[in-house]
């Protein structure tokens, strides 16, 4: 067991780490860094690749990372992070730690080489994938992580397709099949949780992979004062799920009796306006598959 | 110690010149023909002659990413890659050159597909002249061994900050086999201490590098990154002479000029070739012809005034391209050409477009167009552009 100050709600530091951005009002993309960052602290080297944390935190000569920060490649986080991490060790430097905040299209779709090399090697980096389910720099484009049914600018709803692909690639179990030391996934709905697994990715001596859900009011089309609300709504309804990879098992951290409806969750977000009563009962067939297994095979614990 | 001799590859003497140099991070793929360059250096890693630490990385993206992640934080970084993996790389130049990073890479000069092919010519690093970083081409294993440790110290020259690209032609200098001097480490030492840096991420004072510019600032930081390759220029001639001063060889600045004084015709090569031409030179010479040689080292920075000091009396250039611009003509050839309108009398030039995915270059075909251009007395053929031993005749 680790003797590291445990972080929760009331020794969370007051230390800004990214601020001064050019976020939308209500990103959930700049919260989970921001989270990540005061649990990680100032000793760490980032990367962050083409996405909006870097394209709101790299314009200069404005400069919000108050953390050594590396705008990359789009498909480089991960191995941008290798070289950090080799750096720190061939220069001698100690109690350091290397970090990438890439989006999920950046990790799931062209990042995902390059995390699975490093993830291969088990260098020790922290990655974290803050998901908003599409392309949102660019305009609202749909990514290997779009769920069924969404509106998006290339999965156009209309009379030929009816929104994006109905499958939403597991990158959690994608990670896991690496056989990594440590992954979590987790939502900015559920900060302390997230929290947590921050901490002990940063302890973790081998690679590690957080993957958050991070709303986007802008490509959701979603108030911008209901983030955390829908980033816990969607936990509720059992489309996510909060849990952990570690030592080659699965454990499960929440486990509501009752899900929350899948369709009130649907219908207060504009990204969904096209979705029918069928895609609706897909999405909970879908779900009760996954929780059918995840309850059979995984370590459950109480809700 | 004031080194040893040893026969070996082209290959294994940039491996060699790599481990003197005393880098602390490599990231490398394997590709033909560098393997070798990667296959020793995990060796040297591994059995602790070289203290780095060693990145195997899935790709050539991830390869050039993973050094541009080291030396963002201040670690001497060293790739190897050539053709295809170069192409792969080619996101992570611009990153690497425009973020200032001095990384230095080896290329193994291969074709392009397609047609698919592993043997040498220049159409891989001649695609990639704008990509910010520094290109030399060596002539043999002993340059490639020393033109490394020179290239880390030319990289890293504060005035400099800008990567440098060392070319050796594939298979044809990287399997070869020479007699090649391997400097002792304590020279080494002395000519090239370790990299220090305050342009790089620290714990105590954070920064954020590789950022982004607008219309507002996007210019300022391109002039300044080609005014930092233009001082490249006198920087690169001082690091041959110090490194004549301590080893014993030098190489000239941006170019070598081989007997070009009275010529009246030159042939312009770059790499390998550069040998079979040099005995060419000495031969016709010996019959009397006045005929010389540009070896262009360096083609970024480009050796714009080697060119105009070029003297009056020469009255054709040719310049040897192994590689082609379609639609156009051979890039060596354009970047001759271009330097040329700089002088008060320009000479007559033919572009030799040969050595293509590996076929011969022989002597013979070096003294036909030494004797093309001595015969053409300053007047250029229409069709400037030929290719050298082409199945048909040219068009």
């Amino acid at each position: 067991m680790s003797n590291a100050v445990t972080i929760n709600a009331k020794t969370l530091p007051d230390d800004e780490l990214f601020f001064g951005h050019k976020a939308c009002a209500g990103c959930g993309g700049s919260l989970a860094v921001r989270l990540a960052l005061k649990v990680i602290g100032r000793r760490c080297f980032t990367a962050v690749p083409a996405n909006c944390m870097s394209a709101v935190g790299f314009l200069y000569p404005v400069m919000p990372y108050h953390v050594n920060a590396l705008g990359a490649s789009f498909p480089s986080t991960a191995a941008v992070l290798s070289g950090m991490e080799a750096a720190g060790r061939a220069l001698g430097l100690e109690d350091y730690y290397v970090v990438g905040f890439a989006g999920d299209g950046g990790t799931a779709d062209i990042g995902l080489q390059a995390l699975s090399g490093a993830v291969d090697r088990d260098d020790r980096i922290i990655y974290i994938c803050y998901d908003n389910e599409a392309y949102m720099n660019t305009g609202v484009q749909e990514s290997g992580l779009t769920p069924i049914g969404t509106r998006t600018t290339t999965s156009v709803a209309g009379a030929k397709r009816h929104g994006a692909n109905p499958v939403k690639k597991n990158m959690f179990d994608i990670i896991a099949a690496h056989n990594i030391g440590y992954a979590a996934t987790a939502s900015v709905g559920y900060p302390l949780d997230y929290i947590r697994k921050i901490t002990k990715a940063k302890e973790h001596k081998g690679a590690s992979y957080i993957h958050v859900i991070a709303p986007c009011p802008t490509g959701w089309s979603t108030p911008t004062g209901k983030t955390v609300e829908l980033a816990k709504e969607y936990v509720d309804t059992g489309l996510w799920y909060l849990a952990e990879y570690q030592n080659g098992e699965f454990t499960l951290n929440r486990n509501p009796k009752e899900f929350a409806s899948i369709k009130s969750y649907v219908s207060k977000q504009g990204r969904f306006k096209t979705v029918t009563d069928a895609d609706i009962a897909e999405l909970e067939r879908q779900r009760d598959r996954t929780w059918a297994k995840i309850r059979s095979e995984w370590t459950v614990k109480p809700a | 110690m004031t080194g040893s001799k040893e026969f070996i590859s082209g290959n294994e003497a940039v491996a060699m010149g790599v481990r003197l140099a005393r880098p602390g991070v490599i990231s490398a793929y394997p590709i033909s023909p560098q393997t070798i360059v990667v296959e020793k250096l995990s060796e040297y890693v591994d059995d602790g002659s070289l203290a780095a630490r060693y990145i195997r990385v899935e790709s050539e993206h991830s390869a050039i990413s993973a050094a541009l992640g080291a030396s963002a934080l201040g670690a001497r970084t060293f790739t190897a890659t050539s053709s295809q993996g170069l192409l792969y790389m080619v996101e992570g130049l611009p990153f690497v050159s425009g973020g200032r990073f001095p990384v230095v890479m080896m290329n193994a000069n291969r074709t392009i597909a397609v047609p698919w092919s592993i043997f040498n010519d220049h159409n891989d690093s001649l695609l990639l002249l704008n990509s910010g970083w520094m290109q030399v081409y060596v002539e043999d294993a002993q340059e490639g061994l020393d033109v490394v440790i020179q290239a880390f110290r030319i990289a890293e020259d504060p005035t400099v900050m800008t990567p440098v690209m060392v070319n050796l032609d594939g298979f044809i200098l990287t399997h070869t086999y020479e007699l090649v001097t391997i400097p002792s480490q304590d020279q080494v030492d002395a000519y090239l201490p370790p990299y220090a840096t305050d342009h790089k991420m620290t714990l105590e004072k954070p920064v954020s590098l590789c950022i982004g510019a607008g219309p507002d600032w996007q210019t300022e930081f391109r002039y300044q990154q080609h005014g930092a390759m233009l001082r490249a220029g006198a920087v690169i001639r001082k690091a041959d002479r110090e490194f004549g001063d301590i080893f014993g060889r030098t190489y000239g600045g941006l170019t070598e000029m081989y007997r070009c004084d009275d010529a009246e015709a030159v042939l312009v090569t770059l790499g390998s070739i550069t040998n079979t031409v040099r005995a060419v030179v000495d031969s016709l010479r010996a019959e009397g012809r006045k005929v010389g040689l540009v070896k262009i080292r360096y083609m970024r920075p480009f050796p714009l005034e080697d060119f105009i000091g070029l003297g009056d009396q020469v009255k054709a250039i040719g310049v040897i391209d192994k590689d082609i611009s379609y639609g156009y003509e051979g890039t060596v050839f354009s970047n001759v050409n271009s330097a040329l309108t700089r002088r008060r009398k320009i000479p007559a030039t033919v572009n030799y477009i040969g050595g293509l995915a590996g076929r011969d270059i022989s002597k013979k075909n070096i003294e036909t167009m030494y004797r093309e251009l001595l015969d053409m007395d300053g007047n250029a053929p229409e069709d400037r552009v030929k290719f050298v031993n082409l199945r048909w005749d040219n068009e």
